[in-house]
C-alpha cells in the first residue's frame, strides 16, 4: 500500500481517497432518502384523519434540547478530527467520547419524545401524518443509533491501533456521517417542528 | 435480411389497422372526445411511421453499401469525428417533430378534458360512476335512479361522469366515447362525454383491480333524449328503491349482473367530494396542503367551491 | 399447527406442486453432484467467497439467465392462457400472480442483474483497473441481489406469490385486498436486492472516477464505461426513493399504518408517485448500458470509430437528467389537470430527442465502415429498427390525450416490451456473445447464434406487434381471459405463437453454450473480434490481476491505436501487484439478510431480531478486521503471462 506523505493521513492511500469519495456519494443517496421522506411528509402533513395535528403534540423544550445537543456534538466531532490531524490521540478519543455521549443523550430525549407522542395518542397507526412523522424521525434516530455503535468501534480501534491510514480514514468518514445527520436534523427542526408549531 | 423483417413488422402493424375487417374500437369513435383522440392517434401514427421509415431506409443503405463482403480486402474505414452540421440536423429535426407533437398533445389534452365544443351551453347530465370489486354503480342524482353494470346516456347531451371507487384504483373506460380516467377511493375525478350516435358501447375498468378484474365490464347505451326520459319513467314505475342494507350487499366482492333501482346510494353514502373527500381534514377549515400533485387533482375535482380547499 | 399454516400455498394447483417437486429435485441434484465430484471446496474458495469483479460479473449473468427462464416460463404461461378466448388453463388468481412475478423477475432480477453483471466484467477491464474500488462491497452487492432473488422465488411455494402487479399499486396491494404474504415478499425481495444495487452504484462511480488508467480522461473513456457511469449515477439517486416507498409499504401491510390507505389521511396515489419517481429512472438504468453495448459492438463490427462521441455522451447525460422529470406520464389518467399532463407530456417527448441522436450516430458509425455480420452485430442491427418502433410508440404514448386511450391496454404492453426486448435483452445477448471469449476463452458458435437471433427477432415481432392492435381494439392489460365476441382471439393466438418462437430462441442460445463448450477451439487469442478498447489488450481468459502492467492510454480507442498507430500501451516493467483477499463474509451476511427478509415476510419477530443481530455482527466484525490484502509476486506474474504466450511489457 503506497502511503502519500504529502496528504493528511485519512487521504494518504488511494484506497482512503476512494473510501472518502464513495462515502460522499453514499451521502448523496442519503440525501435522496431523506428527501423522499420529507416529500412524503409534506404530502401527508395534513392527513391527520381523526388524530392530532403537529401543533397539538409538538413540545418545544425537548426538541430545542435535542437540537442543541446534536449541534454541539457536530462541533465536538469536528474537534476530534482536528485533534486527529495534529496526532493528539488523547484529545481525539476524548472528543469522540463526548460526541458519542451527546449522541446518546439525544437518543434518550428522542425516546422520551416518542413516549410522549404515544401518550398523546399519536402512534404509527393513528393517521398518515403521525406515521410519516414517526417514520421520518425514526429513520433519523436509527441513523444516530447506528452511528453510536460505529463511533464506539472506531473509538476502540484508535485506542488499540493508534492513528493508521485506516483508523484515521474511518474517523474522518464517521465525522462526515455525523455532520450529515446534524444537517438532516436542522431540516427536521425547521420544516417539521417549527413549521408544525407555527 | 434485416429490412425484410422490418418491412414485415411495419406491414403487419399498418395493414392490419387499415384493412382490418372491423374498425378497432379506439379508432371508431362515436363521440367528440373519442374522435379527438382518434384523430390525434392517426396523426401520430403517420408522423411516427415517417421516422421509422427514414431510419429503416438509412439502415438499409448502410448495410447494403458498407458491408464487408462488398468491399476490397484492404479497405480501411476512415476515422471520422462528429460533424457539427450533421449533428445539428439530427438534433434539429427531432426537436421540430417533438415540438409539433407537443402542441398537438397540449391542445388535444385541453380539448378532451373540457366539455366538447358546441355543447358548452347545455347543462350536463351528472352521473356518478363508482366502482366496487368488481362492479360499476351508476347513480343519477337528477333522475334519482341507480343502475348496476350498465348506463344509459341521452345522445347529444354532455354527460359528466364523476368517478370514485369503493376499493382499489380502477379506470373508467368507454373506448368509443372517451379515454380513461382513474376512480379512486379518496377523491372524485371527472370525465366529460358526449355520445353522438345511438348504440351500445362496451365499457370496462381498465386498471387491474384484483381477481375479478377481467369481468369488470359494463355497457353504455346511448339513446335519443326522448327515449332516455321514457326509460327513466319506466324505472320509476317498476324498480325497487335502493336501501343502505342492500347497497352494502352490492359492495361485497363478486360479480353481479345488471340491476336497476330507484333512489341513489349518494343519499346515505355520499361521494368522496367536498366535505366527504378523503383529503378533507376534519377540524381544519382551511386546507394548507401545499403538495403540488395533490393540488392538481383538487383543481378540477372540486369546481363547486367547497370552502375547505380554498387555501391553495 | 397454526404456526405452519401460514407457510401453506393459499391457491394451490398441480402446476405449483409440480414446480415444488422440481425445485426439490434440482436442489438435491446440485447438492449430490457437488458432493460426488468433491466440488464444495472449489465452489467455496473460487466462487462463493470471491471478490474478483470478473467472477462476480459471471455469477450475476448466470443468475440473470436463470431468472430469464423463470420469467420466461411465466411469460409463456400468460400467452398460453390468453391464446384462446375463455381459456381455463390458469384461473384469475394464478394469472395475477404470474404476471406480477413475470414483471418483477424480468426487471429486477433478470435485466438489472444482467446489466450489472456486464458492467462488473467489462468496466474495470475497459478502464485498465485491477478490480473495482470496493471489491468486498461488490461481493456483498451480488449476494444481496442473490438473496433478494431467492427470497422472491420461493414465494410461490411458501406462502404464495405477490399478486398486485409489478407496479404494486395501493390500496390493491394493501392487506385489505391482498391478504396473503405475497406482497410482503415483494417488499423485502426488492428492498434487499435494492440495497445491493445501491452499493453497486456507489462502487462503480468511485471505480470509474478514481481507477482509470493513466491518460484516460473522462472524454477518453470507452462508451460502455460512460454508459455505466451515468447508469450508476441514476442508481444512486433513484434507488433511495424505492427504499422509502418499500419501507412505507411494509409499514402499511405489517404495522397497520395508513400511508397509502384511503382512510385516516393516507393517499393511495403517493405510492404510485414514489414508485414511478424510482421506476422511470429505472428504465433508463436498464437501457443506458444497453446503449453502451451497442456503441461498442457497432463500432467494432463496422471497423470504424464511434461517430459523434461527444454527442453520445451529451445525450446520455441529458437522458439521465430528464429521466427524473417524466414520472407523471405513468398516470396521466389519474385526473391531473390538462396543464400538469401537458407539461409532463412535453418532458416525456423531449427524451426522444437525445435518444434519436444516438440512433443516428449508430447509423453514421456504419457509414463508410466495413460491416461484418457477426451475431453481436446482428443483434445491434436488429435493435435499430425494432427499438425505433418502440421509441416512436413511446412518443405516441406521451401525447396525454391519446394516452387516455392507450393507458392500461395491450398497446402499452407492446410498447414497453418493444423497448425492453430489442433494447435491453438484445443488448445483453449481443454483449454476452461479444465478451464471451474474454470471459471463457472460446467463442460461441456463430451459426447457432444466428439461428437464435432470427428466432428471437421474428418471435418478438409476432408476439408483440399484434398487441398494438388488440390494445387499440380495447383489450386491457392484465386480463386473464376475454370472451369470444371481443375478437381478440386470433391476434392473441399469434402472440402465443411468437412467444413460442422466442422460447425456442432462448433454448438455442443455451444450447449454443453447451455446443461451443464442447466443440469450439480454445486458442482464440486475446482479440478474436479485432476490437478497439482496452479489455481486448489483456490475455484471454483474463488473469485475476487483469493487466500485468497498467496500460497507458491516449484516446478512447487505445487498443486500436496500439494495433494501427503504434501507440505503446504497456510501458512499465512488471512489478508485484496488490490484490484483495477473498472473504466469506459477504455470503454469510447475505444469508442473514435472507433470513431477515423471510422472517419479516411472515412476521416471525424472533427470526427478525436474531438475523438483524447477525447482520450487524458481520458489520462489526468487518470494522475490526485487519485485512490488508495480498501481493502477487513478480515471478508469479511472469509465470502466468508466459503460460498465456509471452509477457506483455
Amino acid at each position: 500500500m503506497k502511503i502519500d506523505q504529502s496528504q493528511p493521513l485519512e487521504y494518504s492511500t488511494q484506497q482512503n481517497q476512494m473510501n472518502i469519495l464513495g462515502f460522499w456519494i453514499f451521502l448523496g443517496a442519503e440525501i435522496m432518502l431523506f428527501g423522499t421522506l420529507f416529500a412524503s411528509y409534506f404530502t401527508l402533513e395534513n392527513g391527520i384523519g381523526n388524530g392530532p395535528s403537529g401543533a397539538e403534540i409538538f413540545e418545544i423544550t425537548p426538541v430545542l434540547m435535542e437540537t442543541i445537543i446534536l449541534l454541539t456534538s457536530s462541533f465536538t466531532i469536528g474537534l476530534a478530527i482536528h485533534a486527529m490531524r495534529i496526532q493528539n490521540k488523547k484529545a481525539t478519543l476524548a472528543f469522540l467520547a463526548i460526541t458519542l455521549l451527546l449522541g446518546l443523550s439525544f437518543l434518550g430525549l428522542e425516546i422520551y419524545e416518542f413516549i410522549h407522542y404515544y401518550h398523546e395518542g399519536a402512534t404509527l397507526q393513528t393517521s398518515a401524518f403521525t406515521a410519516i412523522l414517526l417514520t421520518t424521525l425514526g429513520t433519523h434516530g436509527a441513523h444516530v443509533t447506528f452511528g453510536l455503535f460505529w463511533g464506539l468501534f472506531i473509538f476502540l480501534q484508535i485506542k488499540k491501533r493508534g492513528f493508521t491510514p485506516e483508523t484515521s480514514n474511518k474517523s474522518f468518514i464517521f465525522s462526515l456521517y455525523w455532520h450529515f445527520l446534524d444537517v438532516v436534523w436542522i431540516f427536521i427542526f425547521s420544516f417539521i417542528y417549527l413549521k408544525g408549531m407555527m | 435480411m434485416k429490412l425484410k423483417l422490418a418491412f414485415i413488422s411495419i406491414a403487419i402493424l399498418i395493414t392490419t389497422i387499415l384493412a382490418g375487417c372491423e374498425p378497432l374500437l379506439v379508432l371508431d369513435p362515436k363521440g367528440p372526445q373519442a374522435e379527438t383522440t382518434a384523430n390525434v392517434i392517426w396523426l401520430s401514427i403517420i408522423t411516427m411511421a415517417i421516422i421509422v421509415i427514414v431510419v429503416i431506409v438509412l439502415l438499409t443503405i448502410m448495410l447494403v453499401k458498407y458491408r464487408a463482403s462488398k468491399q476490397s480486402e484492404d479497405y480501411e474505414p476512415p476515422h471520422i469525428e462528429g460533424n457539427p452540421i450533421v449533428e445539428a440536423i439530427i438534433i434539429g429535426i427531432p426537436i421540430l417533430i417533438v415540438a409539433f407533437l407537443s402542441i398537438v398533445s397540449v391542445k388535444s389534452t385541453y380539448e378532451v378534458e373540457t366539455v366538447p365544443e358546441g355543447y358548452e351551453n347545455q347543462e350536463p347530465l351528472v352521473i356518478y360512476a363508482s366502482s366496487s370489486d368488481w362492479k360499476w354503480h351508476f347513480s343519477y342524482p337528477e333522475q334519482d335512479i341507480e343502475t348496476l353494470n350498465y348506463v344509459f346516456l341521452p345522445t347529444n347531451r354532455p354527460v359528466e361522469f364523476r368517478l370514485y371507487s369503493y376499493g382499489p384504483i380502477t379506470s373508467f373506460w368507454i373506448p368509443q366515447l372517451a379515454g380513461q380516467k382513474y376512480a379512486m377511493a379518496d377523491m372524485v375525478t371527472k370525465i366529460n362525454i358526449v355520445a353522438e350516435t345511438p348504440g351500445d358501447y362496451a365499457g370496462r375498468n381498465a386498471n387491474f383491480s384484483g381477481e375479478g378484474f377481467a369481468e369488470n365490464t359494463f355497457t353504455a347505451t346511448a339513446l335519443a333524449p326522448s327515449e332516455f326520459d321514457k326509460w327513466v319513467e319506466e324505472i320509476h314505475a317498476t324498480a325497487e328503491p335502493l336501501t343502505e342494507e342492500q347497497f352494502d350487499k352490492l359492495l361485497e366482492p363478486g360479480h353481479l349482473g345488471q340491476m336497476t333501482f330507484t333512489g341513489t346510494h349518494l343519499d346515505f353514502r355520499p361521494a368522496p367530494e367536498g366535505e366527504h373527500s378523503g383529503h378533507n381534514h376534519g377540524d381544519s377549515a382551511e386546507d394548507h396542503d401545499n403538495h403540488e400533485e395533490h393540488e392538481d387533482h383538487e383543481e378540477h375535482e372540486n369546481h363547486e367551491n367547497h370552502d375547505e380547499h380554498s387555501g391553495h | 399447527m397454526e404456526f405452519f399454516e401460514r407457510f401453506a400455498i393459499p391457491h394451490p394447483s398441480p402446476l405449483i406442486y409440480a414446480s415444488m417437486v422440481a425445485i426439490g429435485l434440482v436442489m438435491l441434484a446440485i447438492v449430490f453432484g457437488l458432493t460426488y465430484f468433491k466440488k464444495w471446496g472449489y465452489l467455496w474458495r473460487e466462487w462463493l467467497t470471491t471478490v474478483d469483479h470478473k467472477r462476480i460479473g459471471i455469477m450475476y449473468m448466470i443468475s440473470a439467465i436463470l431468472m430469464l427462464f423463470r420469467g420466461g416460463a411465466d411469460a409463456v404461461m400468460m400467452r398460453l392462457q390468453t391464446a384462446v378466448p375463455d381459456n381455463t388453463f390458469l384461473d384469475a388468481q394464478h394469472y395475477n400472480e404470474v404476471f406480477t412475478t413475470h414483471g418483477v423477475v424480468m426487471i429486477i432480477f433478470m435485466a438489472m442483474a444482467f446489466i450489472i453483471g456486464m458492467m462488473n466484467f467489462v468496466v474495470p477491464l475497459q478502464i485498465g483497473a485491477r478490480d473495482v474500488a470496493f471489491p468486498r462491497l461488490n461481493a456483498i452487492s451480488f449476494w444481496l441481489y442473490f438473496a433478494g432473488a431467492m427470497l422472491f422465488n420461493i414465494s410461490f411455494v411458501i406462502g404464495g406469490s405477490p399478486d398486485a402487479g409489478w407496479t404494486n399499486y395501493f390500496p390493491l396491494a394493501g392487506t385489505d385486498f391482498s391478504e396473503t404474504v405475497g406482497v410482503n415478499y415483494y417488499m423485502w425481495a426488492l428492498q434487499i436486492s435494492g440495497l445491493g444495487t445501491l452499493m453497486t452504484g456507489i462502487n462503480f462511480i468511485v471505480t470509474i472516477f478514481k481507477m482509470r488508467a493513466p491518460g484516460m480522461t473522462l472524454m477518453k473513456m470507452p462508451m460502455f464505461t460512460w454508459s455505466a457511469l451515468i447508469t450508476n449515477v441514476i442508481i444512486v439517486f433513484a434507488f433511495p426513493v424505492l427504499t422509502i416507498a418499500l419501507l412505507m409499504g411494509t409499514f402499511d401491510r405489517q404495522f397497520g399504518t395508513h400511508f397509502f390507505a384511503s382512510t385516516n389521511g393516507g393517499m393511495d396515489m403517493l405510492w404510485a408517485n414514489l414508485f414511478w419517481v424510482w421506476g422511470h429512472p429505472e428504465v433508463y438504468i436498464l437501457i443506458l448500458p444497453a446503449f453502451g453495448v451497442y456503441s461498442e459492438v457497432i463500432a467494432t463490427f463496422s471497423q470504424r470509430n464511434l461517430y459523434g462521441y461527444k454527442s453520445m455522451v451529451g445525450s446520455m447525460v441529458l437522458i439521465s437528467f430528464m429521466s427524473f422529470l417524466v414520472w407523471v406520464h405513468h398516470f396521466f389518467t389519474m385526473g391531473h389537470g390538462a396543464l400538469v399532463n401537458g407539461i409532463f407530456s412535453i418532458t416525456t417527448m423531449a427524451i426522444a430527442v437525445p435518444t434519436g441522436i444516438k440512433i443516428f450516430n449508430w447509423l453514421l458509425t456504419m457509414w463508410k465502415g466495413k460491416i461484418r455480420f457477426t451475431v453481436p452485430m446482428l443483434y445491434s442491427i436488429g435493435f435499430i429498427p425494432l427499438f425505433t418502433i418502440g421509441g416512436v410508440t413511446g412518443v405516441m404514448l406521451a401525447i396525454a390525450s391519446a394516452d387516455y386511450q392507450y393507458h392500461n391496454t395491450m398497446f402499452l404492453v407492446a410498447h414497453f416490451h418493444n423497448v425492453i426486448i430489442p433494447g435491453v435483452v438484445f443488448a445483453m445477448l449481443a454483449g454476452l456473445t461479444y465478451w464471451w471469449p474474454k470471459m471463457f476463452g472460446f467463442m460461441l458458435n456463430e451459426r447457432i447464434g444466428k439461428w437464435g437471433f432470427w428466432f428471437l427477432s421474428i418471435g418478438f415481432c409476432l408476439a408483440f406487434f399484434p398487441m398494438y392492435i388488440t390494445g387499440l381494439d380495447g383489450q386491457a392489460r392484465r386480463m386473464y381471459t376475454y370472451s369470444e365476441e371481443t375478437g381478440f382471439g386470433p391476434l392473441n393466438m399469434l402472440s402465443f405463437f411468437g412467444a413460442g418462437l422466442m422460447a425456442i430462441a432462448f433454448i438455442l442460445i443455451v444450447y449454443n453454450v453447451y455446443y461451443s463448450f464442447r466443440y469450439a477451439p480454445r486458442n482464440v487469442g486475446q482479440d478474436p473480434w479485432n476490437a478497439r478498447s482496452l479489455e481486448w489488450a489483456t490475455q484471454t481468459p483474463v488473469p485475476e490481476y487483469n493487466f500485468a502492467v497498467t496500460p497507458v492510454v491516449n484516446s478512447s480507442e487505445a487498443y486500436w491505436d496500439s494495433k494501427k498507430n503504434g501507440h505503446q500501451l504497456f510501458k512499465d516493467k512488471i512489478s508485484k501487484i496488490h490484490m484483495p483477499n477473498n472473504s466469506g463474509l459477504p455470503i454469510i451476511m447475505a444469508g442473514f439478510f435472507f433470513i431477515f427478509g423471510f422472517s419479516f415476510v411472515f412476521s416471525i419477530w424472533v427470526g427478525v431480531i436474531l438475523s438483524a443481530l447477525g447482520i450487524f455482527g458481520c458489520m462489526a466484525y468487518r470494522t475490526f478486521e485487519n485485512d490488508h490484502g495480498r501481493y502477487i509476486s513478480e515471478e508469479e506474474i511472469h509465470e502466468t503471462e508466459k503460460n498465456f504466450g509471452g509477457a506483455k511489457e
